[in-house]
């Protein structure tokens, strides 16, 4: 804005917007009201790529705990799901890119103040592991004469899935801090908590996969998984909205808000069905299953979303900064 | 300043760097308000009565430079005893002619001048300010043609009280004149609250004198007004009272509009001025070249404007060379004598009797520019032909398919006969030529890049049509045709056809003819001689070319020479910076002041010396005192500094030359809201006026239903566009810094009007209807007026309604009448009065209706305004 | 004295370059919107009317990289007559207008912020403004100008977090994008503490580098001719004043001290300190309020100088993960 108010010198203003809940007053000046930070260019490719990427890389684990522990079910279902997640995934990346070279592009540095860089050196890694366990499990499609090539696939399956697990856990953090690493107010202070929330909601949606995907016997550790990741992100979350201070505002607001509720209500409700009923009923199993696997989406829009909004407001960056700098001074 | 000439105004900036006080006096808070060390919102139109304040808070308080004001002023002068002051006339000066509207000014001027009566006067020759009837001299706009000198007197000495007590003298009778412009009365009039008004008077005489000078800036918001002659006299007053002419950080400066109008007025594209403001000849009056020159100087006057003939020879023979003898009056014949105003709203007016079939534009784009608009698109729809030459496709060159007219019916494309030629133009870094500034400085400027495509040079234009033109008279016998078959037309071209600009410097700048000095370009215009030895295309300006050298593509940096920087460009007359700077000493040589020492008197030297050209003789001693009598240059006493007036003084009291009286009076703009509260007389009784039924008018008090259009508008340039536009809505990094065109409207406007910010708004005058976005700012204040507050509407004019540019919008200009200054005929465009309401205006035919509807309301006939003498009010 | 060009490898580099921009000088003229676009070859950025004073443009992007604010405020500018005193005014339009801008926050729209919404003061009433004593009634005002620029960091978050290497550290110590390199990836953009740098948008073919990161180069082609930057040849009353850093922040601070002397006490500096949060700017500013009201950050931090923090929790997370893949095995075979 312009001129603050006479009396006050700065101006109030009623945070919230379409009629979402209403948060206290705060006074702050900005510039007509104009975001001081600009929100990250990116559309649906990257959450969905966050989702994706977090469900390849918790799949990878069950399937290598699996393939150890001769649940074949559970490993294939694992290992396909890896090799979907990390397909669209890739996907996903390049088309926010424009074109496939742009990525290339990427692999002719490694920089570690870039957490895209790095991530990208990790697919690197984790992508063909994974891909080739995945492929392992598909040498049924392979044609007889090629009998050579099914051998082959046979063989490298378990390294490739280990190799996958190895890098596993990396595919699914990086991502935090690849939002975190920016001057989006509502990511940037969640820099500590969002990286335990992400590897929370990859268990989750990994988990609930496995549910899907593999026969109740076979399902245990997916169940156990699932539960322990939707503890994980719902804890993480709530210790995340201290440290973002404004900023968690933006978690409870419009299209961010309605995602963030979609989740804590399918994630809850995934995990504790799972646990619940999960070993007696195929069916609710799976229904809990895929809700996990949904809950964990909506977490990552909604942070997708919430930082989004937080970068849109001058509040959010204006207000704390201000704070700060009146506490220098 | 800052938003017009923001080039410019750096040197205001390093000025308050220095700690000089920046005053700004406008109705709006502009960019210039921004840093200004104080702000002065004024009504639009009410100057005269500001300046008139500071006059009697000068006088009233003795503020004046006594010693200046006495020696180099006509405050001594004494006054004819038939002399009338508005005061005791109504507020008209004696002599005013209610029939024609017009002064007959033989009672303004100075004492011991014997007139015969008015009816001998006819036969006399040789007095300018008699010589001819009043209305034709007004038509003429007389007084333009002193542009470069001071009007003419036939004699050189006049009575004088320098103790300044008598009651007819110059200075008693502009005491008295002003004695109303009370600080209470200047609140009253122009809405400026009095500790405000007495700052300013305190900062401005606190800041002159010996040691110290003021400067006054002014552009078109002065100059666009029907007593707009009178707003610079007002300035032209209270700096010669306060000793602040020919001396440095002094003067009174005209910012134009353009890079080059002072070249355009020193060189004229002004109908009734030849170059270097030699006046055109008349019908009647200028029969031989001797009735010309006596006509326009005296003998008996002093100063260098004696020399006219000199002036005028070596013009007609750079026209006609060798054709131009002795015997042929040097061809004076194949001048054009003026039959009335050909000015160009009196063209327009012709253009709509048919009475004009061709018309040429030169980067002049009146669609948009010109007050009263659709009468501007109207004439232009009768003309058999025009031609455009423009950087754009400008909406004078495309009006006849997509003007406002055109959407209203009152024009069909298919009904239109006009033939356009559009004729692309080189832009200024696209060919090579001088700019002439507001300080007189012409600076030459090299081609920087080929025109693109067709685009051409106005030089090469005008040498092929002359071409062109002769070639089709070639071998005719006809008598009509002589002046432009004898032209001298010899321009060589280079090898794109563009023609030598700096040959056309060389014969501005003149030549000896014969003698061993033969070929030689002159050094300054007093080698300029009667006899067809010289020829010279502009008297000021010679001396550009001097020692063959283009004086005028001079760049030595500031820093590597004085301060008054000579070496840099040339200013005309022979490169003096300041002129009159003789007045930058006392009267016995010396500097007023070491502080302000410019110009001085070297005794041991026995010469005129100092930082700038003295503006004087250089040998003539401070002491000399001519023969009492004598005129001519020889005329000039020692300290008479104003060496181009006739009297060799600065005019306090103008006796004449104007037209519309001796000294400012305010009168109310033609369209205002607000009573005149310093006489009956509502506006200048000698403005012009045009009863037309196209070019009806707002009524203003005392007529009925004024308050029809209760609200002032002005109108103004913003940084981000040129005029008109046709030099900045074609530009896409200009566009999107102004890309709409808006109203400027105070908070307390908006609520009273229920205007919203960004919303539209339509703004209404007699003439039409225009709408706007709003933009509400605190920038703009009511005032409070006459005990009652008056709210103005700011519209920058830089939109036009087309379809060639790349933003559009309505034409604050449309909402302009026709009614002009008597002196300059420049048209009132810088205020009116209107109505405002929120939302869009009507299109199509309802625009005519809902024009029309105000037009009933407000009871407009073609005499509404248009009556020059406000009638009794009980009458 | 930080020497990011030294940082950044190279050796034995010229002075540092960058601006001083003195807000109290500026005349709004915005010459350097327009020389820095006809030397750059920047495309022009929309014609929307914003409502926003004289200010169009709106905020620095990818195709305006010299932007200059309009900021209209009941304030004096120091010893100022605005000359409003006596005059019938009410209470001042600008928080109206302020309300407004905000609520055009509301949903989602461009960064740029071009809404156009309209606002009204009130209904039509012929009450006398002035009349009563509002305590609001705008006696003091000033009009703010202010031409904004990249900061071009000690510390450039933009630089840091570019994957392929673009940005990078010139030897004037500036940040410059390689428009051949930048793969459009966009990390740079949310990753500026100043909301500079933006994506061109635009189709590929018809816009110059549409789908690249752009951004002000302190004219790295002209400084490196030994030129002055565009902007800064450009502006008439050296409000943009182009040299070494070092000798700039000396400037600044006599500059800010005249004007305190001269009784505008509101003039502070902004971007000089190289213990701030950025390091230091090679952008400095003299300002006449806060830095927010001119839509600048008041306390900016380079994210990166957290990034050390985020890799270490992103591995704790990552530990934890495996954990508890591994934990899920443990136990019940069935």
């Amino acid at each position: 804005m312009t001129a603050p108010d006479l009396r006050r010198g700065k101006r109030r203003r009623k945070g919230g917007r379409d009629g979402d809940p209403v948060v206290p007053d705060v006074e702050f000046t900005s510039y007509y009201g104009r975001p001081v930070v600009k929100a990250s260019p990116w559309e649906a490719d990257i959450p969905a790529y966050l989702f994706l990427g977090g469900l390849a890389a918790g799949s990878s684990l069950l399937a290598a705990g699996a393939d150890a522990t001769d649940r074949p079910a559970l490993r294939r279902t694992g290992r396909l799901g890896a090799l979907v997640g990390i397909t669209v995934s890739f996907a996903a990346l390049v088309h926010d890119l424009g074109r496939p070279e742009r990525f290339v592009n990427m692999l002719r540095v490694a920089k570690p103040t870039s957490p895209m860089s790095v991530g990208t050196w990790i697919l690197t890694a984790y992508g063909p592991a994974a891909g080739l366990a995945g492929a392992a499990e598909l040498t049924g499609l392979v044609p007889a004469r090629l009998g050579f090539v099914k051998r082959l696939l046979g063989l490298a399956g378990r390294p490739a899935g280990v190799a996958a697990a190895a890098f596993a856990p990396a595919v699914a953090s990086y991502t935090a801090v690849l939002l975190a690493d920016t001057a989006t107010p509502a990511w940037h202070e969640a820099h500590r908590e969002l990286p335990f929330l992400f590897v929370g909601s990859a268990a989750g949606a990994a988990g609930g996969f496995g549910m899907l995907g593999a026969p109740v016997d076979q399902a245990g550790p997916a169940r156990r998984l699932a539960v322990a990741g939707a503890a994980l992100e719902l804890a993480a979350e709530h210790r995340m909205r201290e440290s973002m201070g404004l900023a968690a505002e933006t978690l409870d607001a419009g299209k961010a808000g309605r995602l963030m509720r979609a989740s804590h209500a399918l994630t809850a409700g995934g995990a504790v069905v799972g646990a619940l009923l999960g070993r007696r009923s195929r069916i609710a199993a799976g229904a809990a299953g895929a809700a996990l696997v949904a809950g964990s989406a909506c977490t990552r829009f909604a942070i997708f979303e919430a930082g989004q909004a937080s970068a849109h407001d001058p509040k959010y960056t204006v207000v704390p900064q201000r704070e700060r700098a009146d506490r220098r001074s | 300043m800052a938003e017009c000439h923001p080039v410019g105004f750096q040197w205001v900036m390093e000025a308050k760097r220095r700690g000089a006080k920046v005053i700004h006096i406008d109705p709006r808070f502009t960019r210039t308000s921004a840093v200004a060390d104080q702000h002065v919102p004024l009504r639009a139109g009410s100057d005269i009565a500001f300046l008139g304040g500071i006059v009697n808070y000068i006088l009233g308080n003795e503020k004046y430079f006594h010693d200046y004001v006495v020696a180099y002023t006509n405050a001594a002068t004494i006054l004819r005893d038939d002399f009338v002051d508005v005061d005791d006339l109504d507020g008209v000066f004696s002599g005013y002619d209610p029939e024609t509207g017009t002064y007959d000014t033989s009672s303004w001027q100075y004492e011991g001048v014997t007139e015969p009566s008015a009816a001998g006067q006819r036969e006399k020759p040789g007095s300018e300010s008699q010589g001819e009837g009043e209305k034709s001299r007004t038509e003429r706009g007389a007084a333009y043609e002193v542009g470069g000198h001071g009007a003419s007197l036939h004699h050189a000495e006049v009575e004088r009280d320098e103790t300044l007590q008598d009651p007819r003298c110059v200075f008693q009778v502009l005491k008295k004149h002003y004695a109303r412009y009370t600080p209470e009365m200047v609140a009253e009039v122009c809405g400026v609250p009095v500790e405000q008004f007495q700052a300013v008077c305190e900062a401005v005489t606190a800041n002159s004198g010996r040691e110290r000078t003021t400067a006054w800036v002014y552009s078109v918001g002065w100059t666009h007004h029907t007593v707009g002659a009178q707003y610079i006299r007002g300035s032209a007053i209270i700096q010669l009272l306060l000793g602040n002419m020919g001396r440095p950080g002094g003067g009174i400066m005209a910012l134009r509009g353009h890079a080059s109008i002072q070249g355009s007025t020193d060189i004229p594209t002004l109908f009734n001025l030849l170059p270097g403001y030699l006046p055109m000849p008349k019908v009647g009056e200028h029969d031989t070249l001797d009735d010309y020159v006596d006509t326009i100087t005296s003998k008996a006057q002093k100063g260098f404007w004696a020399e006219a003939r000199k002036f005028t020879v070596s013009l007609l023979k750079s026209y006609w060379g060798d054709a131009a003898t002795a015997e042929n009056d040097y061809c004076f014949d194949y001048l054009p004598r003026l039959t009335g105003d050909h000015g160009t709203y009196q063209t327009v007016m012709k253009m709509l009797d048919d009475e004009v079939e061709g018309y040429f534009l030169l980067g002049q784009n009146p669609a948009v520019g010109s007050a009263h608009g659709k009468m501007q698109r109207l004439g232009m729809s009768h003309l058999k032909w025009l031609v455009v030459r423009d950087l754009n496709l400008i909406e004078s060159a495309t009006f006849w398919k997509d003007g406002p007219e055109i959407a209203t019916g009152e024009l069909t494309t298919t009904d239109i006969a006009t033939e356009v030629f559009f004729f692309p133009a080189a832009s200024h870094v696209e060919k090579e030529g001088s700019f002439t500034q507001t300080q007189r400085m012409l600076q030459w400027h090299r081609k920087a890049i080929e025109p693109p495509g067709d685009c051409r040079s106005e030089l090469q234009f005008f040498v092929q049509l002359g071409l062109k033109l002769r070639e089709r008279l070639a071998g005719s016998t006809e008598e009509r045709d002589r002046p432009l078959l004898d032209l001298t037309w010899d321009y060589e071209v280079d090898a794109q056809g563009e023609p030598s600009a700096e040959a056309v410097l060389r014969e501005i700048n003149g030549r000896h003819l014969r003698g061993d000095k033969a070929g030689q370009l002159l050094g300054t215009y007093l080698e300029m001689a009667d006899d067809g030895s010289t020829d010279g295309g502009c008297w000021i300006y010679t001396g550009v070319f001097a020692d063959n050298v283009n004086q005028a593509d001079r760049r030595e940096p500031g820093q590597d020479q004085s301060w008054v920087a000579p070496d840099w460009g040339w200013a005309w007359p022979a490169n003096r910076r300041i002129l009159y700077n003789r007045a930058s000493a006392d009267p016995d040589g010396k500097p007023w002041s070491e502080r302000k020492a410019y110009v001085w008197w070297d005794d041991e030297a026995k010469k005129w010396t100092g930082h700038d050209v003295p503006d004087f003789e250089g040998t003539k001693p401070p002491g000399y005192r001519p023969e009492r009598g004598t005129g001519g240059v020889a005329g000039i006493s020692g300290d008479d500094p104003f060496v181009m007036q006739a009297d060799g003084k600065g005019w306090l009291y103008v006796p004449t030359g104007l037209l519309d009286g001796p000294m400012p009076a305010h009168y109310e703009p033609s369209e205002s809201p607000v009573r005149n509260a310093f006489y009956r007389q509502q506006a200048n009784p000698a403005r012009q006026v045009y009863p037309r039924q196209d070019n009806l008018q707002n009524p203003s008090p005392p007529e009925a239903h004024s308050s029809v259009f209760p609200y002032v508008f002005t109108t103004y340039r913003l940084t981000e566009h040129h005029t008109a536009g046709g030099m900045s809505r074609w530009l896409p990094y200009l566009s999107e810094l102004q890309p709409e065109f808006f109203c400027e409207i105070s908070p307390e406007l908006a609520r009273e009007r229920g205007l919203e910010h960004l919303g539209w708004a339509t703004i209404v005058t007699a003439r039409t209807a225009i709408e706007a976005r709003v933009l509400v700012t605190d920038r703009m204040v009511p005032l409070r007026v006459g005990g009652r507050v008056i709210h103005q509407v700011g519209l920058p004019y830089h939109w036009g309604v087309g379809s060639n540019a790349l933003v559009t919008g309505d034409s604050a200009n449309d909402l302009f009448g026709v009614t002009l200054d008597p002196n300059v005929h420049i048209q009132e465009s810088k205020v009116a009065s209107c109505d405002i309401r929120p939302g869009r205006r009507p299109t199509g035919p309802a625009l005519l209706r809902y024009v029309e509807e105000y037009r009933r309301r407000a009871g407009s006939t073609i005499e509404t305004g248009n009556t020059q003498r406000t009638p009794l009010e009980n009458s | 004295m930080t020497d990011p060009a030294g940082d950044a490898g190279w050796e034995s580099p010229p002075p540092r370059k960058g601006f001083f921009t003195d807000t109290s000088v500026c005349i709004g003229c915005k010459a350097c919107e327009v020389a820095c676009k006809e030397w750059n070859g920047v495309p022009d950025d929309g014609f929307n009317l914003l409502g926003s004073s004289y200010d169009n443009t709106g905020a620095l992007g990818a195709s305006t990289w010299r932007h200059v604010a309009f900021i209209e405020q009941p304030r004096n500018f120091g010893k100022q007559d605005a000359g409003r005193a006596g005059l019938p005014v009410g209470p001042p339009a600008s928080d109206a207008l302020n309300a407004a801008a905000d609520d055009a926050l509301s949903g989602d729209r461009s960064a740029l912020g071009t809404d156009t919404t309209k606002v009204s003061l009130g209904m039509p009433s012929t009450e006398l403004p002035g009349a009563g004593l509002d305590p609001s009634t705008r006696t003091d005002f000033r009009w703010l100008m202010s031409s904004d620029v990249c900061k071009h960091c000690t510390h450039a978050a933009c630089l840091d977090v570019c994957p392929t290497g673009s940005l990078f550290r010139t030897e004037f110590g500036t940040v410059v994008v390689q428009d051949d390199i930048c793969n459009g990836c966009g990390y740079c953009v949310p990753a500026c503490p100043f909301g500079v740098i933006d994506r061109r948008i635009g189709d590929k073919h018809a816009v110059k580098n549409a789908g690249i990161a752009q951004k002000c180069t302190l004219c790295y082609d002209r400084i490196g001719d030994g030129l002055t930057p565009a902007c800064a040849q450009a502006c008439p009353t050296e409000s943009i004043q182009f040299g070494d850093v070092d000798e700039l922040r000396e400037r600044a601070a006599a500059r800010m001290a005249t004007l305190h002397e001269q009784g505008v006490t509101d003039a502070r500096l902004y971007g000089e300190n190289p213990d701030d949060g950025v390091g230091g700017a090679g952008a400095m500013f003299l300002l006449l309020d806060e830095p927010e009201v001119y839509g600048l950050p008041p306390d900016p931090v380079v994210t990166t100088r957290d990034l050390p923090a985020m890799w270490k929790h992103a591995g704790l997370a990552a530990v934890t993960l495996l954990a508890g893949a591994v934990g899920s095995f443990l136990g019940r075979k069935r």
